[in-house]
């Protein structure tokens, strides 16, 4: 590094300190024209056919859907499958699913990342994209425990659903898994249509829904929302993560920081003079 | 000012050369290690982090991130509270330990923060936080490495000097004492942004960490931590140093050893007591008293009382009674409460639901082995060759008539 280059790294440094904010956008704007997709559990019998869309869409292995053991126990999505689908038996009736990334309208994984590799499309799916150090600090920061590290590779990637974002949706196609369901569990629309029509089935149906669209306000919103016919907590949500956007948690925090980096330099160098002046009186 | 006092003339060749005895216990025992140590990373690299670590989908980070980065930063806090009590405020007694705080502070930045590199999923990528390749301003980890990358370059702006003596660069010399105050002064406010950032990292992991451990207050809990892990790693290395390296010792090194131990003990003791105050107002803000009475309340008790209070009474009746074991034992206790603390976050109280739990692998055991041994070896070398420990060249002492180069530089302010 010669003397030009290193000082130029200081003042980009030193700018980056002192002067950038992060930029992050919540307040109470639910980007109702994000792309949005429905899960209603109550059409969904497990066929698992968004399963199989899903992994010939992203060149995944694809799954054996005779194999009804795979209910058996509850499954995580993983590197390998982006979606699946899950089994709760409640009170003797059979209540399936679907989960893969939430795509948040403000993500704990895009404030997360140190260079942008996880974004926010404009249309509302979050992407990763090549330049990932492989951190995995979106790992921890995603309250659903979406993306997946692949660790047995020498070039590993995050993996998460993609909302069939560069595949699909820049062309206007619905995402691959909306495509293959046979039961319309998935409608596919934006933010404020779909909750339109969440809410439309729910008021001509309340014997059926509960009366809760998980999504709507979870985390800061959401752009897939479920409905379910009963409660959220026992069909494998997380019914504690509040209503709070992820990057609140840290903004107060930066700030913080970024006065610190201010404030601090000049109290240094004045308590520097004012111990030195008392030592030379002494 | 006789410059031409010094006759030895600098010789690379003859600086790099390893000095004797070669089998010692410490080569016989970390040379295997740092060997294997070294196949298993060209593993990792080869296949990936999984076949050499035990991390999972649930569990991310482990021990190389929990010991190696976090850890072994606090633990090098040292160099920001000690430059602070020296050039800032002026105590004179920490003077012949700032230099070899300095060097400890710059090779475990070095070592640890570069540790990180191993953990890295795609390594190449390492440095797009710095070239534009994405800046993710919101993000703490990209305040947190922005801020690692500017202090390793400060601290190795403060050790300058001690390189120009070495190799008997006097201009060099002059001109790095002009500026090394204001390498201090921007090392501490910097060391204050990241100290505290590694814990603000797990601001977002507010559904995984248990709530005795979360807390918005985590970045000033890591901070007020950072002081004095910091101030018992210098005790600790010191009392190690000093015998590994009696040989080197200055005079005044020698003969200050003990007050200054006793001082930094009393400089724990209230720093200890702050961060026991926080952690207590901690469980009232957070009102989690009824957790104390579960599993992970006995393992918090644990950690806060076995190795926050008992450390600290240690470091207060060991300072009163100037009993330098006391002093050390304390040392040792309050770095054992680190570690369990550090570890807590990254994969204990860490998605503490979590039925399959994580353990490091023998290999992640042996490549955080070979970080520390090599880190050793450095800082072995440096020590026998650099005036860290040992006398200054007479023309650095002789500089500016009986005042030390230090004084020197409060009259460049």
């Amino acid at each position: 590094m010669n003397r030009r280059t290193f000082l130029k790294a200081m003042g980009m440094g030193s700018g980056i300190l002192l002067g950038a904010r992060p930029r992050v956008v919540y307040a109470n704007e639910s980007l109702p024209d994000a792309a949005t997709v429905l899960v209603d559990a109550t059409r969904c019998i497990g066929c698992r056919l968004c399963e199989e869309a899903c992994a010939k869409e992203n060149s995944l292995p694809e799954p054996d859907l005779s194999d009804r053991g795979v209910f058996d126990r509850k499954r995580p999505a993983s590197e390998t499958a982006l979606t699946v689908v899950n089994r709760y038996t409640i009170e003797g009736a059979e209540i399936h699913v679907k989960t893969q990334c939430m795509h948040c309208s403000h993500a704990a994984c895009v404030s997360s990342c140190l260079v942008n590799a996880l974004k926010k499309e404009k249309e509302g799916p979050i992407s990763w994209h090549t330049n990932c150090m492989g951190c995995r600090y979106c790992m921890v920061a995603c309250p659903f425990e979406v993306p997946k590290f692949e660790y047995h590779s020498a070039a590993p990637r995050i993996q998460k659903c993609t909302f069939c974002y560069a595949t699909r949706l820049v062309n206007g196609q619905k995402p691959a898994c909306v495509e293959a369901c046979p039961m319309e569990a998935l409608s596919f629309g934006t933010r404020s249509e779909m909750l339109q029509e969440a809410k439309k089935r729910i008021v001509h149906a309340p014997d059926i829904y509960v009366s809760h669209i998980y999504g709507e306000h979870e985390v800061g919103g959401t752009s897939w929302i479920y409905l379910s016919p009963v409660p959220f907590g026992q069909i494998g949500f997380r019914t504690d993560l509040g209503t709070t956007p992820y990057p609140v948690l840290t903004k107060g925090y930066l700030k913080t920081v970024h006065g610190i980096d201010l404030i601090v330099p000049p109290l240094l160098f004045g308590l520097a003079y004012l111990s030195r002046r008392k030592r030379d009186k002494d | 000012m006789d410059m031409q006092t010094t006759t030895q003339t600098f010789s690379l060749a003859q600086e790099l050369k390893p000095k004797k005895p070669y089998l010692t216990p410490f080569n016989i025992i970390t040379v295997p290690v740092i060997l294997l140590g070294a196949v298993l990373i060209v593993m990792r690299f080869a296949l990936g982090l999984g076949s050499v670590t035990n991390l999972s989908q649930d569990f991310p980070w482990g021990l190389w991130i929990g010991f190696d980065v976090l850890v072994g930063i606090a633990f090098a806090g040292g160099s920001y509270v000690i430059s602070f009590m020296y050039y800032i405020l002026g105590k004179k007694v920490y003077h012949p330990i700032v230099r070899v705080t300095v060097l400890n502070g710059f090779l475990s930045y070095s070592f640890y923060a570069g540790a990180l590199v191993l953990d890295l999923g795609r390594p190449w990528n390492a440095f797009n936080f710095l070239i534009g390749n994405g800046f993710g301003v919101a993000s703490v980890m990209f305040m947190v490495a922005w801020h690692f990358f500017l202090y390793t370059l400060l601290l190795l702006v403060e050790f300058v000097p001690a390189l120009a003596e070495w190799i008997g660069a006097k201009r060099l010399w002059k001109a790095v004492n002009w500026v090394n105050l204001v390498a201090v002064v921007l090392g501490i406010t910097i060391a204050l942004g990241h100290q505290s950032g590694v814990g603000g990292l797990f601001l977002l992991a507010k559904a995984k960490i248990h709530p005795l451990w979360y807390s918005p207050m985590i970045p000033l809990l890591f901070l007020v931590s950072s002081m004095f892990a910091g101030l018992c790693m210098v005790i600790f290395e010191g009392s190690i140093t000093s015998r590994a390296f009696r040989a080197r010792l200055s005079d005044e090194m020698s003969s200050t050893h003990d007050i200054i131990v006793i001082n930094l003990a009393k400089v724990c003791t209230g720093i200890m007591a702050v961060y026991l105050a926080l952690k207590v107002f901690d469980l009232f803000r957070g009102n989690t008293w009824a957790l104390l009475a579960t599993p992970f309340g006995a393992w918090y008790l644990l950690e806060v009382a076995g190795f926050v209070i008992i450390p600290g009474a240690l470091f207060f009746s060991g300072s009163r009674k100037e009993s330098l074991p006391v002093i050390k034992a304390a040392a040792v206790m309050a770095m054992i409460g680190i570690f369990i603390n550090r570890f807590n976050f990254v994969f204990i109280a860490y998605n503490w639901t979590e039925p399959v739990r994580y353990y490091p692998s023998w290999m992640e055991i042996v490549v955080t082995l070979t970080v520390i041994f090599t880190e050793l070896w450095v800082y072995r070398w440096v020590i026998n060759r650099m005036p860290v420990i040992s006398e200054r060249p007479r023309w650095a002492r002789e500089h500016g008539q009986n005042k030390d180069s230090d004084d020197k530089l409060y009259q460049a302010v």
